[in-house]
């Protein structure tokens, strides 16, 4: 049976930021489902989680070696450090919103 | 310099960080400076103070006071460890100098007098303010009409490694700069160390994710990790700083101070690796267009973790520079709503509140139900549907360039306490000034970068 699970169960990650540029680590906790969070942890799903925050860009970078990607989100901090209005100006705390996206585990897998 | 000279010859270089920014624990050093000191080799110790702001603020700073504008922390992060440092020949690399790398290094000096100490050789890296009359026209040139319709703060080039590895050679105890890249602090090091030529990309490239891993202190070391359950760090309260053993060729192991808590592993180190980094292929510094796309982290065990794969490509010609100027005003107000109904009476007061505050934009958190994944629009907010939450911390901000406006967000929040919902409590608010800043890219040949020995 399929289950479902949020990211953060078979992730990690850290959020960094530059201006109005947000980048989020995602890095398999167990390098043997690398390939299921490439398949299922693409562009469109985060750009749609992120949806409130307008996104122009979202873009992906595969690392296999690391077993991780990283995700660049353009112009999602409200301007950033110095013009967002958040308490969080850095969207530090942006990572563990990724981590809750929803990820469904094959039967067979477990 | 002569104590490094007597030491073993061909052991690596460790380079140990004791800050990862302005406000970091002033207290890391001690450690890193002992386990320096018991590796009896080449070692070196940086500190990194200078978050995209803190240089604007340092000026402001400065502006009060002539002889201010360095890092406010100075005495309490250098001063424990300067005798441990010039007495086993560490060297000390590191932007702490800031809006005033003069007013840092009399600082130094002042600190080694009153310790009874040698008096060290300070070299201080100039260049990086461009903040004189005599950029300006640049100024305008890369950033427009723009940089004229703002009061400016500070304006800075972020410079490499190549000015910090000459004060190396030229004998410095400690290189006091200002505005550097961060994993510069590093690779000047390095360079110096090893004689490796500002063309030399591949070196350069590994030198400098070095210098990433350990520009932000114990983010590599086990802080900014722990997610109980998931990744836990044993002994966060004493987390240790990170030390790197960097080869000749630029390649790294990542270790951390003896007897401290904290934890070197695969996990931290990828965190750290893919921090603020954007393009895998293509880490922007002034010394190198750094490449990780085929790095790989390998445990050795006992908190020591290689990287290796790293590639180089050549510099960028152009260096980055950051104006700060005038932002106008930031106000915020917090009241908090506990037991039943919080959340609607917290609500309740948040409308309030924009009808009264009409031409201000008002952003709204309730925090303890939703708030900094918001966005500032309101959007997530308006998303949602009211719920139950039993103990909600309303807060409302806007920016303005008008401090009377600013002013009257407080004001308003303020009077929650008689005019607003039952049971509000704990009214805190703030008003401060903001900086902003823009960036641009002047040719590396229009920027001064040297050091200048101090006598």
């Amino acid at each position: 049976m399929a289950k479902t699970v949020p990211l953060r169960a078979i992730a990690h990650g850290r959020t960094g930021d530059k201006g109005n540029r947000s980048n989020i680590s995602v890095i398999a906790l167990d390098a043997r489902d690398y390939d299921l969070i490439v398949a299922q942890v693409t562009e469109a799903r985060v750009a749609e989680l992120f949806a409130h925050r307008r996104p122009s860009a979202v873009r992906r970078y595969l690392l296999p070696k690391l077993a991780a990607m990283n995700f660049v989100l353009d112009d999602v901090l409200d301007g950033g450090v110095n013009g967002s209005l958040n308490l969080d100006t850095h969207g530090k705390a942006l990572a563990f919103l990724l981590l809750e996206l929803p990820i469904t585990i094959p039967g067979e897998n477990r | 310099m002569t104590t490094m000279l007597n030491r073993k010859a061909n052991a690596p270089l460790h380079v140990g960080c004791a800050a990862g920014f302005s406000g970091d624990r002033v207290d890391a050093a001690g450690p890193v400076v002992a386990t320096l000191a018991r590796h009896e080799g080449p070692s070196c110790l940086v500190f990194e103070t200078l978050a995209e702001r803190t240089l604007a603020l340092a000026q402001l700073a400065r502006r009060q006071d002539p002889a201010r504008g360095y890092e406010p922390l100075l005495e309490l992060m250098v001063g424990p460890i300067l005798r441990g440092c010039l007495a086993h020949g560490i060297r000390i690399v590191s932007n702490f100098g800031q809006a005033n790398p003069d007013g840092a290094a009399m600082s130094l000096r002042a600190m080694a007098r009153s310790q009874g100490l040698r008096m060290p050789r300070i070299a201080v890296i100039r260049g990086d303010d461009l903040s004189g009359p005599g950029y300006h026209a640049i100024l305008r040139r890369e950033l427009g009409a723009a940089v004229d319709r703002v009061s400016v703060v500070a304006a800075n080039a972020y410079l490499g490694a190549e000015p910090i590895a000459a004060a190396l050679d030229a004998g410095a105890d400690i290189v006091v700069a200002g505005r550097v890249a961060d994993p510069s602090l590093v690779v000047g090091p390095v360079m110096a160390h090893y004689g490796i030529a500002a063309d030399d990309w591949p070196r350069l490239g590994r030198a400098t994710m070095a210098g990433h891993l350990l520009e932000c202190g114990s983010q590599v070391t086990g802080g900014y990790f722990a997610d109980p359950g998931i990744k836990d760090v044993p002994d966060l309260d004493r987390v240790g700083f990170p030390i790197a053993e960097i080869g000749p060729d630029g390649a790294c192991v990542v270790t951390k101070a003896d007897a401290t808590g904290g934890l070197v592993t695969e996990r931290t180190v990828k965190e750290q690796l893919l921090y603020e980094v954007h393009e895998p292929a293509a880490y922007l510094t002034p010394d190198v267009t750094a490449d990780i796309s085929d790095a790989e982290v390998r445990s050795m065990g006992g908190d020591r973790v290689a990287l290796v794969g790293v590639r180089g490509h050549p510099r960028p010609e152009r260096l980055k520079v950051t104006v700060c100027f005038e932002g106008g005003w930031l106000a915020e107000g917090e009241i908090s709503y506990a037991g039943a109904g919080a959340e609607s009476r917290a609500r309740l007061a948040a409308d309030v509140l924009r009808r009264r505050l009409e031409g201000l934009d008002l952003r709204v958190d309730l925090i303890g139900a939703i708030s900094i994944f918001a966005d500032d629009a309101g959007r997530l907010l308006g998303a949602q549907n009211a719920g139950d939450a039993r103990d909600v911390r309303l807060r409302v901000a806007a920016a303005h360039a008008d401090r009377a406006e600013a002013d009257r967000l407080v004001r308003e929040v303020t009077a929650l306490y008689c005019c607003g919902p039952a049971g509000g409590g704990g009214v805190r608010t703030a008003v401060r000034q903001r900086l902003d800043t823009m960036s641009c890219f002047v040719p590396r040949t229009e920027i001064d970068a040297r050091f200048e020995m101090l006598d």
